[in-house]
Protein backbone atom coordinates (compact mmCIF):
# COMPACT_ATOMS: atom_id res chain seq x y z
CA UNK A 1 0.00 0.00 0.00
CA UNK A 2 1.52 3.34 -1.43
CA UNK A 3 1.93 5.96 2.20
CA UNK A 4 -1.05 8.00 0.87
CA UNK A 5 -3.41 5.00 1.01
CA UNK A 6 -2.08 4.40 4.27
CA UNK A 7 -2.66 7.51 5.54
CA UNK A 8 -6.74 8.00 4.14
CA UNK A 9 -7.27 4.21 5.42
CA UNK A 10 -5.58 5.07 8.59
CA UNK A 11 -7.29 8.52 9.21
CA UNK A 12 -8.60 7.87 12.46
CA UNK A 13 -5.92 6.23 14.22
CA UNK A 14 -3.63 8.59 13.25
CA UNK A 15 -5.84 11.35 14.36
CA UNK A 16 -5.83 9.64 17.69
CA UNK A 17 -2.56 8.85 17.85
CA UNK A 18 -1.56 13.01 16.49
CA UNK A 19 -3.68 13.62 19.61
CA UNK A 20 -2.04 10.78 22.41
CA UNK A 21 1.31 12.17 21.13
CA UNK A 22 0.40 16.32 21.77
CA UNK A 23 -1.18 15.24 25.08
CA UNK A 24 2.42 13.42 26.27
CA UNK A 25 4.39 16.51 24.64
CA UNK A 26 1.80 19.48 26.33
CA UNK A 27 1.43 17.70 29.90
CA UNK A 28 5.38 17.06 30.09
CA UNK A 29 6.42 20.38 28.71
CA UNK A 30 4.00 21.90 31.04
CA UNK A 31 5.37 20.18 34.38
CA UNK A 32 8.91 21.00 32.58
CA UNK A 33 8.31 24.45 32.82
CA UNK A 34 6.14 24.50 36.10
CA UNK A 35 9.58 22.88 38.04
CA UNK A 36 11.86 23.78 35.54
CA UNK A 37 11.65 27.52 36.02
CA UNK A 38 11.34 28.09 39.56
CA UNK A 39 14.32 25.59 40.30
CA UNK A 40 16.24 27.86 37.80
CA UNK A 41 15.38 31.10 39.76
CA UNK A 42 15.93 29.01 43.06
CA UNK A 43 19.67 28.40 41.80
CA UNK A 44 20.20 32.31 40.47
CA UNK A 45 19.70 32.68 44.35
CA UNK A 46 21.61 29.67 45.49
CA UNK A 47 24.54 29.86 43.55
CA UNK A 48 25.94 27.00 45.55
CA UNK A 49 23.53 24.40 44.26
CA UNK A 50 23.99 25.07 40.53
CA UNK A 51 26.70 22.07 40.27
CA UNK A 52 24.49 19.57 42.10
CA UNK A 53 20.96 20.07 40.64
CA UNK A 54 22.40 21.36 36.77
CA UNK A 55 24.79 17.72 37.23
CA UNK A 56 22.06 15.89 37.96
CA UNK A 57 20.03 17.00 35.24
CA UNK A 58 22.90 16.35 32.80
CA UNK A 59 23.29 12.67 34.07
CA UNK A 60 19.62 12.18 33.58
CA UNK A 61 20.12 13.63 29.96
CA UNK A 62 22.63 10.64 29.31
CA UNK A 63 20.27 7.78 30.55
CA UNK A 64 19.24 6.75 26.75
CA UNK A 65 15.62 6.98 27.06
CA UNK A 66 14.26 3.52 26.50
CA UNK A 67 16.25 2.21 29.79
CA UNK A 68 15.08 5.35 32.17
CA UNK A 69 11.18 4.46 30.68
CA UNK A 70 12.27 1.04 31.91
CA UNK A 71 14.15 2.48 35.35
CA UNK A 72 10.82 3.99 36.41
CA UNK A 73 8.70 0.90 36.05
CA UNK A 74 9.04 0.00 39.03
CA UNK A 75 7.93 3.48 40.92
CA UNK A 76 4.67 3.02 42.90
CA UNK A 77 1.13 5.08 41.29
CA UNK A 78 3.62 5.82 38.48
CA UNK A 79 4.73 2.86 37.23
CA UNK A 80 1.15 1.38 37.11
CA UNK A 81 0.06 3.49 34.19
CA UNK A 82 2.37 3.67 30.80
CA UNK A 83 1.18 7.12 30.58
CA UNK A 84 2.56 8.25 33.76
CA UNK A 85 5.13 6.54 33.58
CA UNK A 86 6.15 8.41 29.92
CA UNK A 87 5.30 11.67 31.02
CA UNK A 88 7.27 11.62 34.13
CA UNK A 89 10.67 10.33 31.93
CA UNK A 90 10.04 12.79 29.04
CA UNK A 91 9.25 15.81 32.03
CA UNK A 92 12.88 14.50 33.04
CA UNK A 93 14.25 14.85 29.82
CA UNK A 94 12.95 18.52 29.42
CA UNK A 95 13.93 19.56 32.17
CA UNK A 96 17.59 20.73 31.92
CA UNK A 97 17.43 23.23 29.32
CA UNK A 98 14.68 24.94 31.03
CA UNK A 99 16.17 24.95 34.17
CA UNK A 100 19.47 26.06 32.93
CA UNK A 101 18.05 28.47 30.36
CA UNK A 102 15.77 30.24 33.09
CA UNK A 103 19.42 30.15 35.50
CA UNK A 104 21.82 31.63 32.96
CA UNK A 105 18.88 34.17 31.40
CA UNK A 106 18.41 35.38 35.03
CA UNK A 107 22.74 35.11 35.58
CA UNK A 108 23.05 37.36 32.19
CA UNK A 109 20.79 40.34 33.43
CA UNK A 110 23.93 43.14 33.69
CA UNK A 111 25.26 43.73 37.17
CA UNK A 112 24.68 47.37 37.34
CA UNK A 113 20.73 47.04 36.31
CA UNK A 114 20.18 44.70 39.31
CA UNK A 115 22.09 47.01 41.55
CA UNK A 116 20.24 50.07 40.47
CA UNK A 117 17.35 48.31 40.71
CA UNK A 118 17.92 46.74 43.91
CA UNK A 119 18.93 50.13 45.71
CA UNK A 120 15.94 51.70 44.00
CA UNK A 121 14.15 50.14 46.58
CA UNK A 122 12.76 46.95 44.51
CA UNK A 123 11.76 44.35 46.54
CA UNK A 124 13.35 40.73 45.63
CA UNK A 125 9.96 39.47 44.15
CA UNK A 126 9.85 43.24 42.23
CA UNK A 127 13.20 42.21 41.37
CA UNK A 128 12.15 38.70 39.97
CA UNK A 129 8.84 40.37 37.93
CA UNK A 130 9.54 43.49 36.79
CA UNK A 131 13.54 43.17 36.15
CA UNK A 132 14.72 39.68 35.94
CA UNK A 133 12.33 37.29 34.58
CA UNK A 134 11.59 39.88 31.90
CA UNK A 135 14.67 40.34 30.69
CA UNK A 136 15.88 36.69 30.93
CA UNK A 137 12.10 36.05 29.20
CA UNK A 138 14.16 35.07 25.93
CA UNK A 139 16.91 33.11 26.89
CA UNK A 140 13.72 30.93 28.98
CA UNK A 141 11.77 30.47 25.96
CA UNK A 142 15.11 29.45 23.94
CA UNK A 143 15.13 26.55 26.77
CA UNK A 144 11.53 25.70 26.45
CA UNK A 145 11.76 25.75 22.67
CA UNK A 146 15.00 23.24 22.95
CA UNK A 147 13.36 20.77 25.46
CA UNK A 148 10.09 20.99 23.31
CA UNK A 149 12.09 19.33 20.13
CA UNK A 150 13.74 17.27 22.53
CA UNK A 151 10.24 16.11 23.84
CA UNK A 152 8.07 15.60 20.46
CA UNK A 153 11.13 13.46 19.70
CA UNK A 154 11.59 11.20 22.43
CA UNK A 155 7.95 11.06 23.03
CA UNK A 156 7.62 8.07 19.71
CA UNK A 157 9.64 6.02 22.06
CA UNK A 158 6.89 6.07 24.54
CA UNK A 159 4.84 4.02 22.51
CA UNK A 160 7.47 0.95 22.86
CA UNK A 161 6.12 0.54 27.06
CA UNK A 162 2.41 1.12 25.57
CA UNK A 163 1.80 4.77 25.96
CA UNK A 164 0.49 5.59 22.70
CA UNK A 165 1.47 8.41 20.40
CA UNK A 166 2.92 8.38 16.82
CA UNK A 167 5.29 6.01 18.20
CA UNK A 168 2.91 3.16 17.20
CA UNK A 169 3.24 3.87 14.25
CA UNK A 170 6.88 3.76 13.80
CA UNK A 171 6.98 0.43 15.89
CA UNK A 172 4.74 -1.24 14.10
CA UNK A 173 6.34 -0.35 10.82
CA UNK A 174 9.67 -1.70 11.95
CA UNK A 175 8.50 -4.63 13.02
CA UNK A 176 6.06 -5.19 10.00
CA UNK A 177 9.03 -4.13 7.82
CA UNK A 178 6.99 -1.58 5.99
CA UNK A 179 8.28 1.86 6.04
CA UNK A 180 4.95 3.64 4.92
CA UNK A 181 4.07 2.95 8.20
CA UNK A 182 7.22 4.29 9.60
CA UNK A 183 6.28 7.50 7.49
CA UNK A 184 3.08 7.94 8.74
CA UNK A 185 4.77 7.95 12.23
CA UNK A 186 7.70 10.00 11.71
CA UNK A 187 6.66 12.50 9.15
CA UNK A 188 3.76 13.81 11.67
CA UNK A 189 6.10 14.07 15.05
CA UNK A 190 8.59 15.59 12.54
CA UNK A 191 6.10 17.63 11.62
CA UNK A 192 4.84 18.59 14.94
CA UNK A 193 8.46 19.41 16.00
CA UNK A 194 8.69 21.76 13.20
CA UNK A 195 5.85 23.98 14.18
CA UNK A 196 6.82 23.95 17.84
CA UNK A 197 10.26 25.09 16.75
CA UNK A 198 8.23 27.83 14.38
CA UNK A 199 5.90 28.73 17.18
CA UNK A 200 8.20 29.11 19.58
CA UNK A 201 10.53 30.60 17.78
CA UNK A 202 8.19 33.66 17.04
CA UNK A 203 7.68 34.06 20.51
CA UNK A 204 10.96 34.23 21.47
CA UNK A 205 11.82 37.11 18.52
CA UNK A 206 8.99 38.81 19.91
CA UNK A 207 10.29 38.69 23.55
CA UNK A 208 13.66 40.02 21.98
CA UNK A 209 12.03 42.64 19.89
CA UNK A 210 10.69 44.78 23.30
CA UNK A 211 13.62 44.87 24.98
CA UNK A 212 15.40 46.04 21.98
CA UNK B 1 28.71 61.18 69.74
CA UNK B 2 26.01 61.97 67.25
CA UNK B 3 25.33 65.37 65.33
CA UNK B 4 21.66 65.92 65.23
CA UNK B 5 22.08 68.11 62.04
CA UNK B 6 23.89 65.39 60.19
CA UNK B 7 22.03 63.76 57.18
CA UNK B 8 24.20 60.99 57.09
CA UNK B 9 26.26 59.84 59.73
CA UNK B 10 29.37 57.30 60.24
CA UNK B 11 30.29 56.06 63.82
CA UNK B 12 33.38 53.90 64.07
CA UNK B 13 32.38 51.61 61.07
CA UNK B 14 34.25 48.76 59.98
CA UNK B 15 33.31 47.04 56.61
CA UNK B 16 35.17 43.41 56.42
CA UNK B 17 34.88 40.67 53.59
CA UNK B 18 33.37 37.35 54.14
CA UNK B 19 34.76 37.93 57.62
CA UNK B 20 38.46 38.75 56.96
CA UNK B 21 39.36 41.08 54.65
CA UNK B 22 39.48 44.78 55.79
CA UNK B 23 37.78 46.84 53.43
CA UNK B 24 36.94 49.98 55.61
CA UNK B 25 38.19 50.48 59.44
CA UNK B 26 37.27 52.85 62.39
CA UNK B 27 35.38 55.80 59.60
CA UNK B 28 33.90 58.15 61.60
CA UNK B 29 32.06 61.02 59.51
CA UNK B 30 29.25 62.92 59.17
CA UNK B 31 27.68 64.52 55.86
CA UNK B 32 25.52 67.96 56.82
CA UNK B 33 21.95 68.32 55.47
CA UNK B 34 22.30 69.83 52.11
CA UNK B 35 26.26 69.60 51.29
CA UNK B 36 27.81 67.92 48.18
CA UNK B 37 30.40 65.95 50.20
CA UNK B 38 32.73 64.38 47.62
CA UNK B 39 34.57 60.73 48.42
CA UNK B 40 37.62 61.19 47.04
CA UNK B 41 40.28 58.32 46.30
CA UNK B 42 42.29 55.91 44.43
CA UNK B 43 40.65 52.41 43.36
CA UNK B 44 40.30 50.01 46.19
CA UNK B 45 40.67 53.02 49.06
CA UNK B 46 37.00 52.42 49.79
CA UNK B 47 35.08 55.18 48.50
CA UNK B 48 32.34 52.51 46.90
CA UNK B 49 32.05 50.55 49.95
CA UNK B 50 31.26 53.30 52.14
CA UNK B 51 28.48 54.84 49.33
CA UNK B 52 27.15 51.52 49.46
CA UNK B 53 26.91 51.37 53.33
CA UNK B 54 24.88 54.47 53.12
CA UNK B 55 21.48 52.46 51.63
CA UNK B 56 22.61 49.33 52.78
CA UNK B 57 24.08 47.83 49.72
CA UNK B 58 26.22 46.34 52.31
CA UNK B 59 25.99 46.11 55.43
CA UNK B 60 29.36 46.89 58.01
CA UNK B 61 30.96 44.77 59.99
CA UNK B 62 30.77 46.73 63.01
CA UNK B 63 29.55 50.36 63.93
CA UNK B 64 26.90 52.59 63.24
CA UNK B 65 25.39 54.25 59.99
CA UNK B 66 22.80 57.06 60.74
CA UNK B 67 20.43 58.46 57.85
CA UNK B 68 18.46 61.02 58.82
CA UNK B 69 19.34 60.49 62.47
CA UNK B 70 18.35 56.52 62.41
CA UNK B 71 20.36 53.41 62.21
CA UNK B 72 20.13 51.62 58.77
CA UNK B 73 20.38 48.64 60.46
CA UNK B 74 16.62 49.76 62.30
CA UNK B 75 15.40 50.81 59.05
CA UNK B 76 12.72 48.96 56.61
CA UNK B 77 15.97 48.43 54.04
CA UNK B 78 12.46 48.86 51.42
CA UNK B 79 11.78 52.30 53.08
CA UNK B 80 15.48 53.54 53.44
CA UNK B 81 16.49 53.14 49.71
CA UNK B 82 13.20 54.75 48.61
CA UNK B 83 14.31 57.45 50.68
CA UNK B 84 17.62 57.86 48.77
CA UNK B 85 18.33 58.30 45.20
CA UNK B 86 21.29 56.66 43.60
CA UNK B 87 23.08 57.22 40.48
CA UNK B 88 26.09 54.84 38.88
CA UNK B 89 28.77 54.79 36.67
CA UNK B 90 26.90 52.35 34.07
CA UNK B 91 23.59 54.27 34.76
CA UNK B 92 22.22 50.99 35.00
CA UNK B 93 19.17 51.61 32.97
CA UNK B 94 16.61 48.57 32.82
CA UNK B 95 16.93 48.00 29.01
CA UNK B 96 13.19 46.89 28.46
CA UNK B 97 11.73 50.22 30.48
CA UNK B 98 11.66 53.06 27.92
CA UNK B 99 12.92 56.39 29.57
CA UNK B 100 9.98 57.57 31.00
CA UNK B 101 9.26 53.97 32.60
CA UNK B 102 13.04 54.18 33.68
CA UNK B 103 12.36 57.53 35.37
CA UNK B 104 9.24 56.68 36.80
CA UNK B 105 10.16 53.56 38.93
CA UNK B 106 10.25 54.33 42.14
CA UNK B 107 7.33 56.68 42.09
CA UNK B 108 5.24 53.73 40.89
CA UNK B 109 6.69 51.53 43.12
CA UNK B 110 5.71 54.07 46.15
CA UNK B 111 2.08 54.01 44.48
CA UNK B 112 1.82 57.93 43.32
CA UNK B 113 -1.21 58.39 41.27
CA UNK B 114 -0.84 58.17 36.99
CA UNK B 115 -1.24 61.97 36.65
CA UNK B 116 0.74 62.81 39.31
CA UNK B 117 3.71 60.45 38.30
CA UNK B 118 3.39 61.69 34.17
CA UNK B 119 3.53 65.40 35.75
CA UNK B 120 7.07 64.68 38.13
CA UNK B 121 8.66 62.64 35.34
CA UNK B 122 8.24 65.75 32.81
CA UNK B 123 9.31 67.93 35.47
CA UNK B 124 12.79 65.87 36.26
CA UNK B 125 13.47 65.02 32.52
CA UNK B 126 13.19 68.96 32.15
CA UNK B 127 16.09 69.36 35.11
CA UNK B 128 18.07 67.55 33.64
CA UNK B 129 18.46 68.79 29.88
CA UNK B 130 15.80 66.00 27.95
CA UNK B 131 12.78 67.83 26.41
CA UNK B 132 9.86 64.91 27.42
CA UNK B 133 8.39 65.22 23.83
CA UNK B 134 11.62 63.79 22.31
CA UNK B 135 12.94 61.37 24.83
CA UNK B 136 10.32 59.90 26.76
CA UNK B 137 9.46 56.60 24.29
CA UNK B 138 12.96 56.28 23.67
CA UNK B 139 15.06 53.20 24.99
CA UNK B 140 18.37 53.18 26.95
CA UNK B 141 20.13 51.51 23.67
CA UNK B 142 18.46 54.55 21.73
CA UNK B 143 20.72 57.29 23.97
CA UNK B 144 24.45 58.33 24.06
CA UNK B 145 25.78 57.18 27.06
CA UNK B 146 25.60 61.49 28.38
CA UNK B 147 21.71 60.87 27.37
CA UNK B 148 21.85 57.77 29.81
CA UNK B 149 23.12 59.20 32.60
CA UNK B 150 21.17 62.09 32.52
CA UNK B 151 18.34 59.79 32.75
CA UNK B 152 19.68 57.79 35.83
CA UNK B 153 19.54 61.02 37.46
CA UNK B 154 16.42 61.69 36.67
CA UNK B 155 15.92 58.38 37.73
CA UNK B 156 17.41 59.27 41.31
CA UNK B 157 15.45 61.88 41.62
CA UNK B 158 12.33 61.29 40.41
CA UNK B 159 10.41 60.99 44.09
CA UNK B 160 12.41 63.84 45.48
CA UNK B 161 14.53 61.71 47.92
CA UNK B 162 16.38 64.40 50.46
CA UNK B 163 19.81 62.50 50.29
CA UNK B 164 21.23 61.44 46.70
CA UNK B 165 24.17 58.86 46.39
CA UNK B 166 26.41 59.16 43.37
CA UNK B 167 29.38 56.37 42.36
CA UNK B 168 31.26 58.10 39.58
CA UNK B 169 28.23 58.80 37.63
CA UNK B 170 30.10 60.85 34.90
CA UNK B 171 33.15 58.95 34.87
CA UNK B 172 32.64 57.19 31.68
CA UNK B 173 31.73 59.86 29.45
CA UNK B 174 33.72 61.77 27.23
CA UNK B 175 35.27 65.44 28.51
CA UNK B 176 33.18 67.55 26.25
CA UNK B 177 30.25 65.50 27.40
CA UNK B 178 31.41 65.21 31.11
CA UNK B 179 32.25 69.16 31.06
CA UNK B 180 28.56 69.96 30.19
CA UNK B 181 26.63 67.32 32.24
CA UNK B 182 29.23 68.66 35.61
CA UNK B 183 28.53 72.24 34.78
CA UNK B 184 24.36 71.42 34.48
CA UNK B 185 24.76 69.73 37.94
CA UNK B 186 26.80 72.34 39.65
CA UNK B 187 23.19 74.46 38.62
CA UNK B 188 21.42 71.79 39.82
CA UNK B 189 22.88 70.86 43.30
CA UNK B 190 21.92 74.96 44.09
CA UNK B 191 18.40 74.58 42.83
CA UNK B 192 17.99 71.75 44.58
CA UNK B 193 19.45 71.72 48.02
CA UNK B 194 19.65 67.83 48.09
CA UNK B 195 22.48 66.33 50.72
CA UNK B 196 24.69 64.68 47.59
CA UNK B 197 27.52 61.83 48.71
CA UNK B 198 29.44 61.91 45.53
CA UNK B 199 32.22 59.11 44.87
CA UNK B 200 35.11 59.63 42.48
CA UNK B 201 38.60 59.54 41.87
CA UNK B 202 39.10 62.83 39.38
CA UNK B 203 40.87 65.36 42.12
CA UNK B 204 39.29 68.47 39.63
CA UNK B 205 35.92 67.10 39.72
CA UNK B 206 36.08 66.82 43.29
CA UNK B 207 37.39 70.55 43.82
CA UNK B 208 34.63 71.79 41.24
CA UNK B 209 31.72 70.01 42.54
CA UNK B 210 32.42 69.96 46.46
CA UNK B 211 31.20 71.72 49.00
CA UNK B 212 33.63 69.54 51.02
CA UNK B 213 36.34 66.75 50.10
CA UNK B 214 36.36 63.45 52.10
CA UNK B 215 39.68 61.74 51.06
CA UNK B 216 40.31 57.92 51.55
CA UNK B 217 42.94 55.95 51.13
CA UNK B 218 43.34 51.98 51.93
CA UNK B 219 40.15 52.06 53.76
CA UNK B 220 40.39 54.65 56.20
CA UNK B 221 39.18 58.56 55.98
CA UNK B 222 42.68 60.71 55.73
CA UNK B 223 40.92 64.04 56.57
CA UNK B 224 37.79 66.26 55.24
CA UNK B 225 38.75 69.58 53.74
CA UNK B 226 36.97 72.49 52.35
CA UNK B 227 38.23 72.46 48.31
CA UNK B 228 40.73 75.39 49.35
CA UNK B 229 41.70 73.60 51.85
CA UNK B 230 42.64 70.53 49.99
CA UNK B 231 44.66 72.92 47.83
CA UNK B 232 46.70 74.40 50.42
CA UNK B 233 46.84 71.38 52.54
CA UNK B 234 50.56 70.29 53.43
CA UNK B 235 49.44 66.53 54.31
CA UNK B 236 51.28 63.48 52.97
CA UNK B 237 47.96 61.92 51.98
CA UNK B 238 46.57 65.23 49.97
CA UNK B 239 50.21 66.04 48.14
CA UNK B 240 50.13 63.86 45.67
CA UNK B 241 46.58 64.45 44.43
CA UNK B 242 47.81 67.99 44.54
CA UNK B 243 50.58 67.57 42.53
CA UNK B 244 48.15 65.67 39.97
CA UNK B 245 46.11 68.52 39.89
CA UNK B 246 48.51 71.21 39.45
CA UNK B 247 50.41 69.21 36.46
CA UNK B 248 47.36 68.63 34.94
CA UNK B 249 46.63 72.53 34.97
CA UNK B 250 50.04 72.84 34.28
CA UNK B 251 49.52 71.01 30.84
CA UNK B 252 46.44 73.62 30.17
CA UNK B 253 48.35 76.51 30.66
CA UNK B 254 50.73 75.61 28.34
CA UNK B 255 48.84 74.48 25.59
CA UNK B 256 47.07 78.19 25.87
Amino acid sequence: MALPDFIVAHKREMLTLTGEHLWLVGVSMLLAIAIGVPLGIFLSRRPAWKSLILGANNIMQTIPSLALFGLLLPLPWIGARADRLAILALTLYALLPVVRNTYTGIAGVDAPVREAAIAMGLTQRQLLWQVELPLASNVIVAGIRTATVITVGVATIAAAIGAGGLGEFIFRGLAMVDNNVILAGAIPAALMALSADFVLGLIQRSLVRTHH
Amino acid sequence: MTDSSAAIEFVDVTYRINGNRTLISGLNLSVRRGETLMLLGRSGSGKTTTLKLINRLLAQSAGKVLVDGRSTAVWDVIRLRRHIGYAIQEAGLFPHYNVQNNVALVPRLERWEAARIAARVREVLQLVGLPYDEFADRYPDQLSGGQRQRVGLARALAADPQILLMDEPFGALDPITRGEIQHEFMQLKKTLQKTVVFVTHDVAEALMLGDRIALMDSGKLKGVFLPAEFLRSTDDSVLPYISAFRASQQILNSGA
